[in-house]
């Protein structure tokens, strides 16, 4: 018996198969790498330029080449918060009442429609908001009719994750609370709060992350104006908006500009997201092991 | 006037020869001293269902007051699913439907205009695993005080110290009331979730095999505590070891399961019901003693 | 002792219960109620022009003015299917490749967990940045083209169908492999005629939705694609259009265009609901269970 027997003829087609598969892992790897090079070395101008004052002005001026960011980052964190506001208790509110409440026969269906409103694409919320929903709320294009539209977009995945973080409250728990006489929304705020909390938080900085980044339905109705107001019926500005809005004729200063924006608000998202991330699952994990 | 909400006549023990004399006599015997303690809760042909599948039938019996009460009996045949009906937690399972009459002191607990959350304040549970809440120990026994209105401080503090003295536990938690009850031990976390139970006064509390978790240490003080509270509380055991039973128990009942050749299925059935010291020594049915001596079970 | 009271106790608490309940279900209805006014702006604005004229809404150019009112949208739907299909073909083979590398090849090893790792930040960019990134790549040396709005969405989706095409492996039991071992077959084999196919619904439902959300995005389009108006068949060759940009463009145009948006939105919610649909029929019909 010879070694080269046992060796088999298969063997150098299998080596050939494990590294094309292990290239195209490593795509995602290139393309990250990619996108951070092109777009710092493109930034790289205009920061040079104003330094930090890009993020620490209010004046985006293009025909004197000044390029504060202040602005945008306000606007884009204002329209989140707004978001945040109101579609965290309305998510809450769905999640509980599909976990706790519900009957059994109508959970599926509800979440299989709610799960619809992830399906709309941006841009078809954007349409609606523009042309119907801020006309018939009497909105002018404001931070607020933005943050409506957000809220609306980023209400499903808040919902979806707070229901897996809710259902691992344990059953005994719940049972215990019942058996004292206690009412179900007792029962809810004695059970059910302490041990879906952290998981909670999570979900709502996941929500956050998406807020901050969503674009096309932000653009067609935020107004467009640079505003640092607290009064939600301004028209007002964020990064991902004003960089669709101006990226098609500027020159290269103001390119390199929109960019810098980008990267910072890549940056951000980047950080809530996995931020958010880490808490759910260690949420996740804490109430599995109890 | 409700015929519902009226006291039944105490009944007499299944052992005594029946009064000579008819009536006359009875009401005589109504107005003497008792002879046992009145019942607690009074079953009529009880049956459980899940859906169509018959989980227990035809259980009758009287639960006394201020005695424990042993439900024995291999596993699956319906001892846990009896006693959760006591205290209308079927009502979480979907498709779980109780028949017949459970009366407690006259009132059938299943008629419409009863409230679940009425009853399981009168009559408490302690589950197999020990759940304390995630909270300090504190907030865990204070808790059914707060739920039912209890604001004012000082009468929490002095509930929590009486459950906790009542349950044991006082003297292990007393300069730690703050920390959270997960910290505890096993055993010291079943004993804080009954003093979190005997905190609302009930009248009736109900243990699902408590001892199950627990290793012989904790289970013999949790068995000690069980005779201490007799005198306050009625108390309703399941559990499946027949020693524990003989041990603490005043009556004891026996149930088993029968076997659908057709279905595959079990239903649980109540095979004797009997002062525990009779059960044991010199039980009635073929099946009883069959369990009792080890020979099936 | 006297009969006790066991009927329910007027109070704070039944008060509180019902009134917690009452706004959870009050949650539900403010989710729902947005979904459907979508879906009903859609149907009224949309459904006729697209169609009361059939099938000129899909066959018909754009209109050179856009302030001539009538159909055609043509052009955006082909675009939407050349786009979508191109960066398809691109990001399911490299996905599941990749997916297949992670699960079967790299475990727990430095390589594989920094690919995760990378994958699940890859998720988070906003599309902007992904557009941008592609313009800076691609439409800056080769001009407007389908095939660089297709590489912007492929990037889009790759990580989403790496992620789902792994917990779909994940799903497949180990005896399955150990059977095809112990017969003599290679690793890769194993893989391809065993593994793959078993795990192959779910990974078809995962790369569906991905598809779906591919087919909404709006901001890589505007970057990489262009807005032709005439019927462009070729994916490499000067500027195409697709819906999404089409939508967005037109919303801020006269109201005969606006009309043409509707009948646009129309379209692609349809698209998306389809491929949503076609996603959670695979699912529930043969994919593997948790």
């Amino acid at each position: 018996m010879q070694l080269s027997e046992l060796r088999g003829r298969s063997q150098n087609a299998d080596r050939a198969f494990r590294w094309l598969a292990a290239g195209a892992a490593g795509i995602v790897l290139v393309v990250l790498a990619l996108i951070a090079i092109t777009m710092t070395d493109r930034a790289r101008p205009v920061l040079g330029r104003m330094g930090l004052g890009f993020f620490t002005q209010t004046t985006w001026s293009v025909p004197t080449n000044t390029y504060g960011a202040l602005g945008f980052l306000y606007g884009t964190l204002y329209t989140a918060v707004i978001a945040i506001a109101i579609a965290v208790p309305i998510s809450f509110g769905v999640a509980l009442f599909v976990t706790q409440v519900a009957p059994r026969w109508v959970r599926r269906p509800l979440v299989y429609v709610i799960d619809l409103l992830a399906v709309v694409p941006s841009v078809v919320f954007g349409l609606w908001g523009l042309l119907v929903m801020a006309p018939a709320l009497g909105l002018q294009p404001s931070y607020l009719a933005a943050g409506i539209i957000l809220a609306i977009m980023i209400t499903p995945i808040i919902t979806s994750l707070s229901r897996e973080v809710i259902e691992t409250t344990p059953v005994t728990d719940k049972e215990a609370a019942f058996a004292l006489g206690a009412t179900r929304w007792e029962m809810i705020t004695a059970t059910v709060w302490p041990h879906s909390k952290g998981g909670l938080v999570g979900a709502v900085m996941l929500g956050l992350g998406r807020a901050m980044g969503e674009t096309i339905a932000a653009t067609l109705v935020i107004g467009n104006t640079v505003h640092v107001t607290a009064n939600p019926l301004a028209p007002g500005y964020s990064m991902p908006t004003v960089i669709a809005n101006e990226f098609g004729e500027a020159e290269p200063l103001h390119k390199s500009a929109l960019i810098a924006l980008a990267v910072t608000l890549f940056l951000i998202t980047i950080a809530v997201n996995l931020a958010a991330t880490w808490i759910v699952q260690r949420s996740m994990r804490r109430s599995r092991g109890t | 006037m409700e015929p519902a909400l009226a006291m039944s006549t105490p009944d007499l023990p299944p052992d005594l020869p029946p009064p000579p004399g008819g009536a006359a006599i009875h009401a005589e015997r109504r107005s003497a001293p008792a002879i046992e303690p009145p019942a607690v809760f009074e079953l009529s042909d009880v049956e459980m269902f899940y859906g169509a599948f018959r989980a227990v039938r035809g259980v009758s019996m009287k639960i006394y007051k201020n005695q424990i009460t042993a439900f024995i009996g291999p596993s699956g045949c319906g001892k846990t699913t009896v006693l959760r009906a006591f205290n209308r937690m079927h009502d979480l399972t979907p498709g779980a439907r109780v028949v017949g009459k459970l009366l407690y002191h006259g009132v059938d607990l299943y008629a419409p205009e009863v409230s679940a959350t009425e009853v399981r304040r009168r009559i408490g549970m302690v589950f197999q695993k020990p759940n304390p809440f995630p909270k300090s120990i504190y907030d865990n026994v204070a808790f059914g005080p707060r739920v039912n209105g209890t604001r004012d401080r000082k009468r929490l503090d002095e509930v929590v110290e009486r459950s906790l003295r009542a349950a044991a536990l006082w003297d292990e938690v007393k300069d730690r009331l703050d920390r959270s009850a997960l910290g505890l031990s096993g055993g010291q976390q079943q004993r804080l979730c009954i003093a979190r139970t005997i905190a609302v006064e009930p009248e009736v509390v109900l243990m699902d095999e408590p001892c199950s978790a627990l290793d012989p240490i904790a289970t013999a003080r949790i068995e000690e505590l069980m005779r201490e509270l007799k005198s306050r509380f009625t108390i309703v055991i399941v559990t499946h070891n027949m020693q524990q039973a003989a041990r603490t128990s005043d009556r004891t009942a026996f149930f088993t399961a029968e076997l659908d050749g057709a279905t595959d299925q079990r239903t649980g059935i109540l095979v004797e019901y009997d002062a525990t010291a009779r059960l044991f020594s010199n039980p009635r049915d073929e099946r009883t003693e069959n369990y009792i001596t080890g020979r099936f079970g | 002792m006297s009969a006790p009271d066991l009927r329910a106790k007027p109070g704070w608490r039944s008060v509180k219960d019902r009134l917690m309940t009452g706004l959870m279900l009050a949650a539900v209805v403010a989710v729902l109620v947005p979904l459907a006014a979508v879906l009903a702006s859609l149907a009224a604005r949309g459904g006729g022009i697209a169609l009361a004229s059939f099938p000129d809404f899909f066959t018909q150019e754009i209109p050179r003015f856009s302030r001539r009112a009538g159909p055609g949208m043509g052009p955006a739907v082909i675009g939407t299917l050349l786009v979508t299909a191109t960066a398809t073909a691109l990001a399911v083979p490299l996905g599941v490749l990749g997916a297949i590398y992670l699960h079967e090849y790299g475990g727990s090893g430095r390589f594989a967990r920094l690919v995760r790792f990378m994958a699940t930040v890859m998720t988070g960019v906003p599309s902007i940045v992904m557009g941008l990134f592609v313009y800076l790549l691609w439409t800056i040396r080769f001009g407007f083209s389908a095939f660089g709005g297709a590489l912007a969405l492929a990037c889009l989706m790759l990580p989403v169908v790496i992620g789902a095409s792994e917990q779909m492996l994940r799903l497949v039991p180990g005896h399955l492999r150990e059977a095809s071992y112990a017969l003599g077959a290679t690793k890769s084999r194993t893989i391809l005629t065993v593994v793959l196919p078993a795990a192959l619904p779910g990974i078809v439902s995962g790369c569906l939705l991905a598809v779906a959300r591919a087919a909404g995005e709006t901001a890589p389009l505007l970057f990489a694609v262009g807005a032709a108006k005439a019927f462009n068949w070729s994916v490499l060759h000067e500027a195409n259009t697709a819906l999404p940009s089409q939508i967005f463009g037109n919303a801020l145009d006269v109201p005969a265009a606006q009309g043409r948006a509707w009948g646009a939105a129309l379209t692609l919610v349809l698209l998306t609901f389809l491929l949503t649909l076609a996603a959670r029929l695979v699912t529930g019909r043969f994919a593997l269970k948790r």
